[in-house]
């Protein structure tokens, strides 16, 4: 199962119908990239199994919201949710990337944290919860890392408003 | 922090909330240890030490330092939990420099995106265009042709050499070498000063775009470049003499936040504080884009990850990239400076006034920019500071549905608390300068 050369190597001719898998989760490809979308249950225990085969570094965590984009390709069976968390990983010694897309439904908007795996993602949970609201449980110190403590909201999901400051010029009325 | 308990009341007074350092004694052990070790997980050995350094609250005392302090490289926060001049425990606070960026790039067309993201690291500016850029052309499944991958090549090593003289400025500067941080700002302007040639600012670019490149190289390029070649081995010479041959320079950096490289991986840390523990990674040649995979040079690696290797790396990394500049000049091709698709780039100024179909495409591209296919792609390069990643998700307009950037100083601040443990508050200056965060980019 660690070997990625042979498990996409033999993947390159999947049988019709049948959903490639890599580490026992659904793989899709985007532009040449690997992809695999865990399920929010599946995600903790994938992220051992990746960290075990290699993949000792999480380079990027972000969340994006897909509340007024529908055209995004999910592989059948991954029900499409409101907040995707996209999870980078790499793996210096095949020299191989992974990317893990895992969706967060908006009602229940939490996820298990990597932090205990990869004590690197702190900050980037954290800015993923500053902006989007998602939770991640296990996180030592879930609070707001660039906006204001203060601050209501969560300025990058897509219902957000993005907010004019009327700038005043030599006195002019500001007219926007 | 746990919210069980109540805080004192010096904790309470501040307007920061739980942003602050919560006092030693209400923290639940575990969580004490996990800052003590900054984020790391303590071995054994390490939790039983830890446990014997606790000491009375009465003892320590809690600073401030920044963010408007000169050494913090811009408006980075640390708190300081101080026993005598010890630093016990450090948290850095970000997100004085927040301004939206990335919303931004959302309201932004692909066209208009880099002169957004170009503002993210102002000292390396060329690195997120192209991060940006190659994002962009994955997503469009566009070749750039030759001239272009070697333009830009030339001009990311270009800036990096500025980017790495800028760290030797400061570096120099926060240590107290004043006279250093003068001959880095001086030979960084003469950098700059090409950079100015090819593309007419001195930051803050917009030169590498979706395509190609913004223009074509002036005449006299060559010049520009042999002129900076020259002058540069004989300066570096000078700051060998300066700094290396120093004894309180190396007095003062040696031994000094030291990391390993398991505790690099573990927190994500990429750039020249990896490699300064030894681990030999670099994107350029691990990972090649552009046409790096054509080009010869080392990757320099330090053994000790203290800050004088992470010095002496940039410094290396400057005599290499004037080795990439130097085949940049020779193997530089002809050919067009940007992909001839008049659905990306506007057509050649001259076609417009002979051709209506240009002057619509020209209008076209400038008034509603181009579209991008559906899809989402992350794209990495290697700039001065680490992994630069750009990530896209594009719904099929002509604005990015969502873009990202993984900036290398962001993650790489999380190794202050790390560094900085058991250190004097004299060394946390230069701990911040070897880390050479730009916090334009850290908080964008």
């Amino acid at each position: 199962m660690t070997d990625i050369d042979a498990e996409s190597g033999a993947a390159d001719t999947p049988p019709e119908n049948v959903p490639e898998t890599l580490f026992d989760t659904l793989l899709t490809r985007s532009h040449e990239q690997l992809v695999l979308h865990p399920t929010r249950e599946s995600y903790p225990g994938l992220l051992a199994t990746l960290h075990a085969a290699g993949y000792h570094s999480v380079v990027d965590l972000c969340g994006v919201d897909y509340l007024t984009n529908d055209s995004r390709q999910l592989p059948a069976g991954i029900e499409p949710e409101r907040f995707e968390v996209v999870v980078n990983l790499i793996n210096h010694r095949e020299r191989a990337r992974l990317r893990l897309r895992v969706q967060v439904p908006e009602t229940d908007a939490v996820l298990p944290s990597a932090f205990n795996l990869y004590p690197g993602t702190e900050a980037m949970e954290r800015e993923t919860f500053d902006m989007f609201g998602i939770s991640f449980d296990g996180h030592p110190d879930l609070t707001r890392i660039l906006m204001p403590e203060d601050w209501i909201g969560h300025p990058l999901r897509k219902d957000y408003d993005v907010g004019r400051i009327p700038v005043q010029f030599k006195g002019a009325p500001a007219n926007r | 922090m746990t919210a069980t308990h109540e805080l004192p009341t010096n904790v309470n007074q501040t307007s920061e909330g739980g942003q602050e350092l919560t006092s030693a004694d209400v923290i639940a052990a575990g969580e004490r240890l996990r800052e003590l070790g900054a984020v790391l997980r303590l071995s054994e050995n390490d939790a039983i030490l830890a446990e014997r350094e606790q000491v009375p609250d009465d003892e320590t005392m809690i600073i401030n330092m920044g963010p408007q302090h000169p050494s913090t490289h811009g408006v980075l926060r640390l708190m300081l939990e101080l026993q005598g001049e010890t630093v016990l425990r450090c948290k850095p606070i970000i997100g004085y420099l927040h301004t939206g960026m990335e919303r931004t790039g959302e309201e932004l067309s692909y066209l208009q995106g880099p002169t957004n993201v170009t503002r993210m690291d102002y000292a390396a500016p060329l690195f997120t265009e192209l991060a940006f850029s190659l994002t962009v052309e994955k997503l469009l499944d566009i070749e750039v042709p030759e001239r272009a991958i070697w333009i830009r090549m030339l001009m990311t090593e270009m800036n990096r050499i500025s980017s790495h003289l800028l760290f030797m400025a400061t570096n120099g500067m926060d240590l107290g070498a004043v006279s250093m941080m003068l001959y880095g700002w001086r030979e960084r302007e003469e950098a700059l000063r090409f950079l100015q040639e090819v593309t007419g600012l001195r930051m803050n670019h917009n030169y590498i775009r979706p395509g190609g490149v913004a223009a074509d190289l002036p005449d006299g390029w060559r010049d520009g470049v042999l002129r900076l070649l020259d002058m540069l081995p004989g300066r570096l010479a000078e700051y060998d003499t300066l700094l290396n041959q120093q004894p309180i320079f190396r007095e003062r950096l040696q031994g000094v936040g030291a990391i390993n490289a398991d505790e690099c991986l573990a927190l994500g840390v990429t750039g020249p504080i990896l490699r300064s523990t030894g681990y030999d990674w670099d994107l350029r040649r691990d990972m090649p884009y552009l046409a790096f995979d054509q080009v010869d040079f080392d990757v320099v690696v330090g053994s000790y990850g203290d800050c004088f290797d992470r010095y002496a790396i940039r410094l290396a990394e400057i005599h290499e990239s004037m080795k990439i500049v130097r085949q940049c000049l020779e193997k530089m091709p002809k050919g067009d400076y940007r992909i001839q698709d008049k659905k990306v780039t506007p057509p050649p100024r001259a076609r417009i006034d002979e051709s209506m179909e240009a002057l619509i495409h020209h209008f076209k591209i400038f008034t509603e920019g181009f579209k991008v296919p559906e899809g989402e792609a992350y794209v990495a390069i290697e700039s001065p500071r680490g992994e630069l990643g750009c990530y896209i998700v594009s719904d099929g307009s002509s604005n990015p549905y969502r873009m990202h950037v993984r900036a290398p100083s962001f993650v790489n601040l999380q190794t202050l608390p790390h560094l900085m443990h058991g250190s004097l508050v004299a060394d946390a200056v230069a701990i911040i300068s070897s880390v050479d965060p730009i916090l334009g980019e850290v908080d964008r």
